[in-house]
């Protein structure tokens, strides 16, 4: 029934926002698992748009992004692709091996550092996993009529991902596995710069090296890259209980696992303006005076993050033992 | 219309026009039947389905998927019928359209970038109370301080020139009437929308804005390739449509709250760090903006009943912010009750952009008239102003007492 499932969970507390279910794990190509990700409850989960990722924290407090690459008309589901990399220190290797559905991760974001921009031509480059980012972008650059080609790269046929999805779109999609058409011709597949089509790309830190210089040509700003990294945070996030110290009363409030800081407080009797309750409004910002916070909102930036003179929390938490709010 | 069997049999029926001058100027009894009446009913006046519990209104607003925006979020149906003006690309899109613009004004109007406005508008609220304050204590707060703060601040802001500002608000007005049924406030507005529109348009391209404000900074995004130069202007048009009438018919909405609940206001005065709270409860209390449709894209169930794809859904904003299922003693403005979770900036997707400008200029008047004023009371009759989609005061005449 229309509501219920939103407004039980979602309307009124942010702690199972901010972690998602495994619901499903699937060998989709060698060395790739998809996992499927669902609320708890069976809730909506945050919005998204295509080129979006987000933060998992795995049981040992490893956090890592993947990028979205379902269909984001489903509100209840998230995709992710993950692939095994060998010199994995327990990510990856702990998502193939161990992980299993029914198991709870936490969850950051959704974030877009990586967004579509309004075309009506694109040219999509992606090298192995990093296809992931691209997936949806196909799907919406469909959706506006936009006309498009992709160039997938991959070491072997058997280790690329989505290629039965791809094959709807016929020859819009070359797929080179090196194997067989050895290194990708860059230059032949983006031929002469064409201003107003922006070039899309993801993969491993070489291929964008080679766009970069094959793109030379193009007007600035025309490619826009993800880099396809396991970025990890400097340290493991916090699985345990916090402290929150509020500056103004001298008041200290603890936050245990199962609540959220904004929860935490409320129950102390400090309220903060809310909102979305999912990091998406704003409405809840807080200057944070000293601590590190454990940022889980789809709002801040990079360097914002690397500031951390603010906090949502609503879904956000911390890092230290300790963290001084201005309230 | 003929009604199905299914609607006529699972779905309350009800012929009240939400959008007569009787429920205008009170649409308290309306709203309450509404919710009593169950989570959906239909409105055959219009052959609309309506939700007015919080429950039911959260819902629609944040299922983008189901319930859209690009058919309009007015009576008026884009898929049979030509709009007004060209749609808007926030408010009236879906996603993947509505992507990009959004992605822009969220930037442009987020807390961070407002920083810099802050010191500046706490200034020029201190400023215009002292100004009012000097010519008399007793006064009409509508023109004196409900449209005066935001036209003070909010065109600056946005960059537009000094000559025809006085068409702000009449084209506000028009737009958020032109989202209800074709009545005598569309008519009246009718014969203006050419020359208003016009204006409006004009102050959004480049050249006619200054360069340090939103307007130069959606240009900027243009600039980026973040949004086409098509797209740019009519991005700065969602601003001047639906940020000027909302926060003037908000700080009345406000001060009519701390004149009828002088309590409230001793509160306030004993605690100014109050003002944001106070301000959210004002906007669950009155709702500036009662109403918006959406448009179903498939067959919805909404209790036991299933709202067939294609039907305009009206969702009553103001309902929802007074439902009894979500607050306790709603009708009560109260300092002390936590607003957060109010539908009033709408939920999900489409929630307010504009929300944080609007908390900014609110606090600024707040504290301001906090540092000075003592109690508020109402001095005279006060009379509402009728609009289709806003609720608002013609006139609230108001005596203070200062230090
Ligand atoms: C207290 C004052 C205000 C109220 C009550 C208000 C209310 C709302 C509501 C209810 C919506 C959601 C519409 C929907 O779901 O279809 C909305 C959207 C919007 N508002 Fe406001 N608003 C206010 C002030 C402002 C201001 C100051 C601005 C501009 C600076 C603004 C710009 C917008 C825009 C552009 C949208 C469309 C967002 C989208 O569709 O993504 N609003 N507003
Ligand atoms: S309530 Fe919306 S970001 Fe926290």
């Amino acid at each position: 029934m229309l509501g219920v499932e939103q407004v039980g969970a979602r309307g009124r507390s942010g702690t199972d926002r901010s972690v998602v279910q495994v619901q499903d794990k699937v060998q989709v190509a060698e060395g790739v698992v998809t996992l499927t990700l669902a609320a708890p409850d069976g809730g909506r989960l945050p919005d998204w748009a295509p080129g979006a990722h987000v933060d998992l924290t795995l049981e040992s407090g490893l956090t890592r992004q993947y990028s979205l690459c379902g269909d984001r008309w489903d509100a209840h589901t998230y995709r992710v692709g993950v692939l095994l990399e060998p010199a994995s220190r327990g990510g990856s290797r702990y998502v193939h091996e161990q992980l299993a559905p029914g198991h709870v991760l936490g969850l950051g974001g959704p974030r877009n550092d990586f967004p579509l921009v309004p075309a009506e031509s694109y040219l999509f480059v992606a090298g192995g996993i990093g296809i992931t980012p691209i997936l949806p972008m196909l799907a919406q650059a469909d959706l506006l009529g936009a006309d498009w080609r992709l160039l997938y790269g991959g070491r072997t046929r058997g280790s690329m991902a989505f290629l039965d999805e791809l094959s709807v779109h016929g020859d819009r999609v070359q797929v080179r596995p090196q194997d067989e058409h050895g290194l990708l011709d860059l230059a032949g597949f983006l031929g002469d710069p064409r201003p107003g089509t922006p070039v899309y790309a993801c993969g491993p830190g070489p291929l964008l090296t080679a766009m970069e210089r094959a793109c030379a040509g193009w007007p600035a700003r025309a490619l826009r890259t993800e880099r396809f990294v396991a970025a990890e945070q400097a340290a493991p996030v916090r699985t345990t209980a916090f402290d929150v110290e509020l500056h103004r009363s001298g008041r200290t409030v603890t936050v245990t696992p199962d609540t959220s800081v904004l929860e935490a407080l409320s129950a102390a009797g400090v309220e903060v303006l809310s909102s979305c309750r999912q990091g998406t409004c704003g409405t809840c910002e807080t200057t944070v005076l000293a601590g590190r916070p454990d940022h889980r909102d789809s709002l801040l930036d990079d360097d914002e993050r690397a500031a951390g003179d603010c906090m949502y929390p609503c879904v956000s938490r911390s890092c230290s033992d300790r963290l001084v709010l201005d309230l | 219309m003929t009604l199905t069997p299914d609607l006529a049999t699972d779905v309350p029926v009800d012929d009240t026009d939400p959008f007569g001058h009787e429920h205008l100027e009170d649409p308290l009894p309306f709203h309450h039947a509404l919710r009593e009446a169950g989570p959906v009913v239909y409105l055959s006046r219009y052959d609309v389905h309506a939700v007015g519990r919080y429950e039911q209104v959260h819902a629609a607003l944040v299922d983008w998927q189901r319930f859209q925006s690009a058919a309009g979020v007015g009576l008026s149906n884009f898929r049979t019928e030509e709009p007004w003006r060209p749609p808007s690309l926030l408010l009236e899109a879906d996603p993947p359209r509505h992507d990009a613009p959004r992605r822009v004004l969220t930037s442009v109007l987020g807390q961070r970038a407002l920083r810099t406005l802050r010191e500046r508008w706490t200034a020029d609220a201190e400023q215009l109370v002292d100004q009012v304050l000097a010519a008399g204590t007793e006064f009409d707060a509508v023109p004196a301080l409900s449209e005066a703060f935001p036209l003070r601040v909010f065109p600056d802001a946005v960059g537009i020139g000094h000559d025809g500002r006085e068409n702000l608000l009449p084209y506000g007005d028009h737009a958020f009437n032109a989202f209800g049924p074709p009545n005598d406030l569309v008519q009246k507005g009718e014969h203006r929308v050419a020359q208003l529109s016009g204006w409006v348009g004009e102050q959004c391209a480049r050249e006619a804005l200054t360069d340090d404000g939103f307007g130069a900074a959606i240009w900027a995004a243009a600039d980026r390739g973040e949004i086409t130069p098509q797209q740019a202007p009519l991005v700065v048009r969602s601003l001047l449509t639906a940020g000027v009438d909302t926060t003037v018919h908000a700080i009345s909405a406000i001060l009519y709250a701390f004149a009828t609940h002088p309590d409230q206001w001793a509160r306030l005065v004993a605690d100014p760090s109050l003002a944001r709270v106070a301000f959210d409860e004002a906007i669950r209390w009155e709702s500036p903006v009662q109403t918006f449709f959406r448009t179903t894209t498939t067959d919805v169930r909404i209790g036991d009943a299933v709202v067939p794809e294609g039907r305009k859904v009206l969702m009553f904003l103001a309902a929802a912010n007074r439902d009894p299922r979500r607050w306790a003693d709603p009708d009560r403005y109260d300092l002390g009750r936590d607003p957060s979770g109010h539908v009033g900036f709408g939920m999900g997707l489409h929630q307010c952009v504009g929300q944080h400008v609007a908390r900014l200029e609110a606090e600024a008047v707040l504290t301001a008239l906090a540092r000075r004023v003592r109690t508020i009371e109402l001095a005279g009759p006060t009379r509402r102003h009728h609009n289709n989609t806003l609720r608002a005061w013609e006139s609230l005449p108001v005596r203070l007492t200062v230090d």
